[in-house]
């Protein structure tokens, strides 16, 4: 069952920008808005060397790493290629302006730390 | 049935294929393609031939494009067979097999991609057995194949692939004899002396030249095999085998029997169609392009772009011609030439040569009208890309003309070891210091991946990503890891992949026409990628700032994430907090208020910079506002493209020495120019006499105090390069200091390209244009001071004056469950 938990309003996110969400356990969880006022969540860590994603600059589907500009694929949380390496998604549900996401998923997803890529 | 579009490609070869993967990437789903190709492999590295012949490499390797890779894309390939006739009306393409059969297909576009063809000396002698051309894999097998059955090899044409060829069958143990008629080797791309040095050096290696000779026959022995070639002066040579190698032709028999314009190659417009056939296209070596048909890969590769652009129905891409350079494959021996390298003999060139014989190195620079219009290189070779470089852009290089020949990395080069000759490194020499890249890394990426720009060598390894320091280094493994013929460039340069604009292109637009929103500057440049890339908004948004002061606003999300939070980030997510301390000068309040802070929010680290400051490394983002609140100091712009640090000596207010204040001279520059963003970081320093305890002769702007007054030095760079800043006025006052370093400022800042550093943007422009500016025109100088006056006036501190500085607070709150 989806327990769909409201975090904030699409405007709380600055377009082409990224606000964080802490949870009770792991790493943060970055979520997106784009210029289109999609929105999409990722693990804030970058599948490189775990640089906050959430500080990246975001353009079309994509968010650069703060750190070392790797490209990210804000839908599917992949490197761009010849980059390898995928960070952990989250659901998100967008209705009324609310931001939602899924409960189940922000207290099992990537809890321990996760792996690296290289 | 689909209803795709047929596309269909005459010859399988580096080019074509090229294009065919360029069209793949921007529309898979377009075409239905068909690609005939004569030989029996898939598409292979040509240049590559040399080190197969070698024995540095095999044919697998040399494999760019496996079958795989053709099916992979629906791509149905017909390999040995020969287009023999095309019927334009229509529209079908008829080809041949060694059998005779035949096999059709029908096309909506076509792309004549056919390359080139060996030319045969027309003697007696030249359809003997043993006597060949060298162009494809099967050459390079009966090559190989008769140096394990003969000794004596004759290779007639003392140009590239001829030496090339030489050189691989003397390694595989022929006796070889390179027949020349030029009176030196490789005379199109080596003036005389750097031709004798090589053959010099090719004969202490063991190869045999006769210079000047004009063949009269090939003699053939009992078998109907060759056995030795005949000079017109009555001598020979034995030859068992016989190599060809007198230059190439563009293969354009099949385009003439269709009635396609051809003259030197088949001849097409700036978009690679045919000027008789519109619904033809023609590629690669085989075309001729304004009269030029070019030879050399990257050439080639640029067009492929062009024509996969026009293909996939864009249509705004055009070829616009290529400069081009020259590099022997010939392992050990390091040659570059690029350009007009011999000169004219009229008196409107002149040359600067540098002769080593004893080193084996001799360099030669052309230069007319103050441009440096050739270059010839043997020996030393690093700088054949800074040259090549200087000649493409076409800048004035009065200004460093006594320096040239010394090369861009003749100070200061840090990060590689000192190493300047890419071939001699061993594989496990770290090549890139910032990351980390070893040459072999380097060297398996190109082979593997089938690299062949910089770019892509950047991408997949990271070598020269990140300082560039050692970008001429890579590109010389490039050079002979992918073939001696890479490295030539578009003549203009784009930001990035949004756009096809240069960076001056898009500053002078966003001044011409007042674009002062991005959606403006996308909207007019008409951007590729409606919201630009992490390469062009952070430089769009500095061009609209500076252009527009006041009424362009800054774009925060189009600033990378140390201007957006205003503090720089750490490895670890963290970031480093650098108040400003004008002049580099503290108090005892100031210390106490900053440990205090270390205390309250637990700073791991304190650390003095070089710039005369204080860093607090590892602070929470969540703590930034409150840290900044308590120490109670300015921003210091440690993180910004800014002005950074004044960097000052204590001066005759303490100096037994000083002759002038250099204290107070750095804390007024500081007051009146900090807040200013610019294209890339700026630093100053100034010292209160000659001996210069501030370091002011590596900084953007260096002050230094005489008895009389002060001197002002410019564009200096103590960083990845060590730069020694240039002397460029003396001045009598402190009010001259502000205003002569105000208008290089403001010079700088209206007409950098984003991330130039100051000695980056005087090179372009040429340090005299910078003195006409500044010193030559006292109302200009004046305006320039002005308008950074006017620019920074009631700009804010982002560390107080959040709303005014826009700076978006939410950053540093996380939201909680």
């Amino acid at each position: 069952m989806t327990e769909w938990k409201v975090i904030c309003k699409v405007d709380d996110i600055p377009v082409l920008g990224a606000r964080r969400v802490q949870r009770a356990k792991g790493v943060e969880v970055a979520v997106f808005r784009n210029a289109e006022d999609k929105v999409f969540a990722l693990l804030d860590q970058c599948p490189h060397k775990r640089g906050p994603l959430s500080q990246g600059l975001v353009f079309g589907e994509t968010v650069v790493c703060p750190l070392h500009n790797w490209h990210i694929g804000l839908v599917d949380g992949c490197a761009h290629a010849p980059d390898e390496g995928c960070t952990t998604r989250f659901a998100v549900r967008v209705e009324n302006g609310d931001v939602a996401l899924d409960m189940n998923e922000l207290n099992t997803l990537a809890i321990d730390d996760a792996t690296l890529a290289n | 049935m689909t209803n795709k579009l047929k596309l269909v490609m005459v010859g399988n070869g580096m080019a074509g294929v090229r294009t065919l993967e360029e069209l793949i990437k921007l529309t898979p789903d377009l075409y239905d393609i068909t690609v005939f190709g004569s030989e029996p492999h898939p598409n292979y590295n040509r240049i590559l031939l040399s080190p197969v012949l070698a024995g540095e490499q095999t044919l697998d390797e040399i494999i760019l494009n496996p079958l795989d890779w053709y099916s992979d894309n629906h791509i149905t390939l017909h390999t040995s067979w020969t287009v023999t006739e095309v019927d334009r009306v229509k529209r079908m393409v008829h080809a041949t097999n060694a059998a005779g059969e035949v096999k059709s297909a029908a096309y909506d576009r076509l792309i004549l991609a056919t390359g080139s063809n060996p030319f045969m000396l027309p003697v007696p002698g030249r359809e003997l057995d043993g006597v060949l051309a060298y162009r494809d894999i099967a050459d390079t097998q009966a090559m190989i194949d008769a140096a394990t059955q003969y000794k004596h090899a004759v290779v007639i044409g003392g140009g590239l692939l001829g030496l090339e060829a030489a050189n691989g069958l003397m390694k595989r143990g022929m006796r070889v004899t390179v027949v020349h008629v030029g009176e030196w080797l490789m005379e199109r791309q080596l003036d005389k002396v750097a031709g004798g040095l090589l053959q010099r050096s090719l004969e202490e290696r063991g190869m045999q030249f006769r210079m000047q000779a004009h063949t009269q026959e090939l003699q053939a022995d009992k078998n109907g095999r060759v056995a030795s070639v005949l000079f017109k002066d009555g001598t020979h040579v034995l030859a068992e085998l016989v190599v060809m190698a007198v230059g190439i032709r563009p293969n354009t028999a099949l385009a003439e029997k269709m009635h396609l314009h051809c003259e030197r190659g088949i001849v097409v417009s700036d978009t690679l169609q045919t000027v008789t056939d519109p619904r033809i296209y023609a590629v690669g070596e085989c075309a001729a392009h304004r009269g030029i048909a070019y030879g050399l890969v990257a050439p080639l590769f640029e067009q492929g772009k062009v024509l996969a652009n026009h293909l996939a129905e864009f249509g705004i891409g055009r070829y616009t011609g290529s400069l081009t350079s020259t590099k022997l494959k010939v392992t050990g021996i390091d040659l570059f030439s690029a350009g007009d390298f011999m000169g004219s003999d009229d008196g409107s060139t002149e040359e600067i040569v540098l002769s080593d014989p004893h080193e084996g190195v001799y360099k030669k620079l052309v230069i007319r009208n103050d441009q440096l219009v050739g270059a010839c290189l043997y020996g030393d070779t690093v700088d054949g890309s800074w040259y090549f470089k200087l000649l493409r852009d076409g800048r004035s290089v009065a200004d460093i003309r006594e320096k040239l020949m010394f090369g861009e990395s003749n100070i200061g080069d840090v990060g590689h070891e000192g190493h300047s000759k890419a071939a001699s490194m061993p594989d496990d020499a770290e090549v890139c210091g910032c990351n980390g890249v070893k040459k072999g890394a380097i060297c398996k990426a190109i082979k593997d991946k089938g690299l062949f720009t910089l770019d892509e060598v950047r991408k997949h390894t990271k070598a020269s990503a990140s300082c560039g320091s050692c970008t001429g280094l890579v590109e010389q493994i490039l050079m002979f890891t992918a073939g001696g013929d890479y490295s030539a460039t578009p003549k203009k340069k784009a930001i990035c992949g949004c756009t096809d604009h240069s960076h001056q292109e898009v500053r002078d637009a966003i001044r011409d026409h007042k674009l002062l929103t991005n959606d403006a500057v996308f909207k007019f440049l008409e951007w590729k990628s409606p919201t630009g890339c992490a390469t062009c908004r952070p430089a769009i948004n500095y061009y609209r700032m500076s252009s527009w002061p006041k009424e362009a606003l800054d774009d925060p999300q189009s600033r990378l994430i140390n201007e957006r939070s205003h503090a720089n980030i750490q490895k670890d997510g963290t970031y480093s907090v650098i108040p400003r301390m004008w002049g580099g000068e503290t108090t005892a309040d100031e210390l106490r208020r900053i440990a205090d802070v270390v205390d309250k929010y637990q700073i791991p680290t304190v650390k003095v910079t070089g710039g005369q400051r204080i860093d607090l490394l590892g602070v929470k983002k969540e703590d930034l506002v409150n840290v900044w609140k308590d120490i109670g100091m300015p921003c210091g712009h440690a993180y910004a493209k800014a002005l950074r640090t004044v960097k000052t000596c204590v001066g005759s207010e303490w100096c037994r020495m000083g002759t002038q204040d250099s204290t107070q001279m750095g804390k007024d520059l500081e007051k009146a120019m900090w807040r200013m963003y610019a294209p890339h970081k700026v630093k100053f320093a100034v010292s209160g006499c000659p001996r210069n305890c501030a370091e002011a002769g590596i900084k953007d702007v260096g002050i230094i105090g005489v008895d009389s007054g002060w001197e002002m030095y410019i564009a200096g760079n103590g960083g990845i390069k060590t730069e020694v800043a240039e002397f460029f006025v003396k001045v009598k006052t402190s009010e001259e200091v502000m205003e002569y370093t105000g208008a290089f400022m403001q010079l700088y800042r209206e007409e950098g390209w984003y991330l130039e550093r100051t000695v980056h943007y005087v090179n372009r422009v040429g340090m005299d244009y910078v003195k006409k500016k500044i010193l030559d025109d006292e109302a200009g100088r004046k305006a320039l001071w002005a308008r950074l006056q006017f620019a920074l006036d009631g700009e804010p501190d982002p560390w107080f004056e959040f709303d005014k500085a826009q700076v978006d607070t939410r950053q540093f709150e996380a939201i909680s469950l």
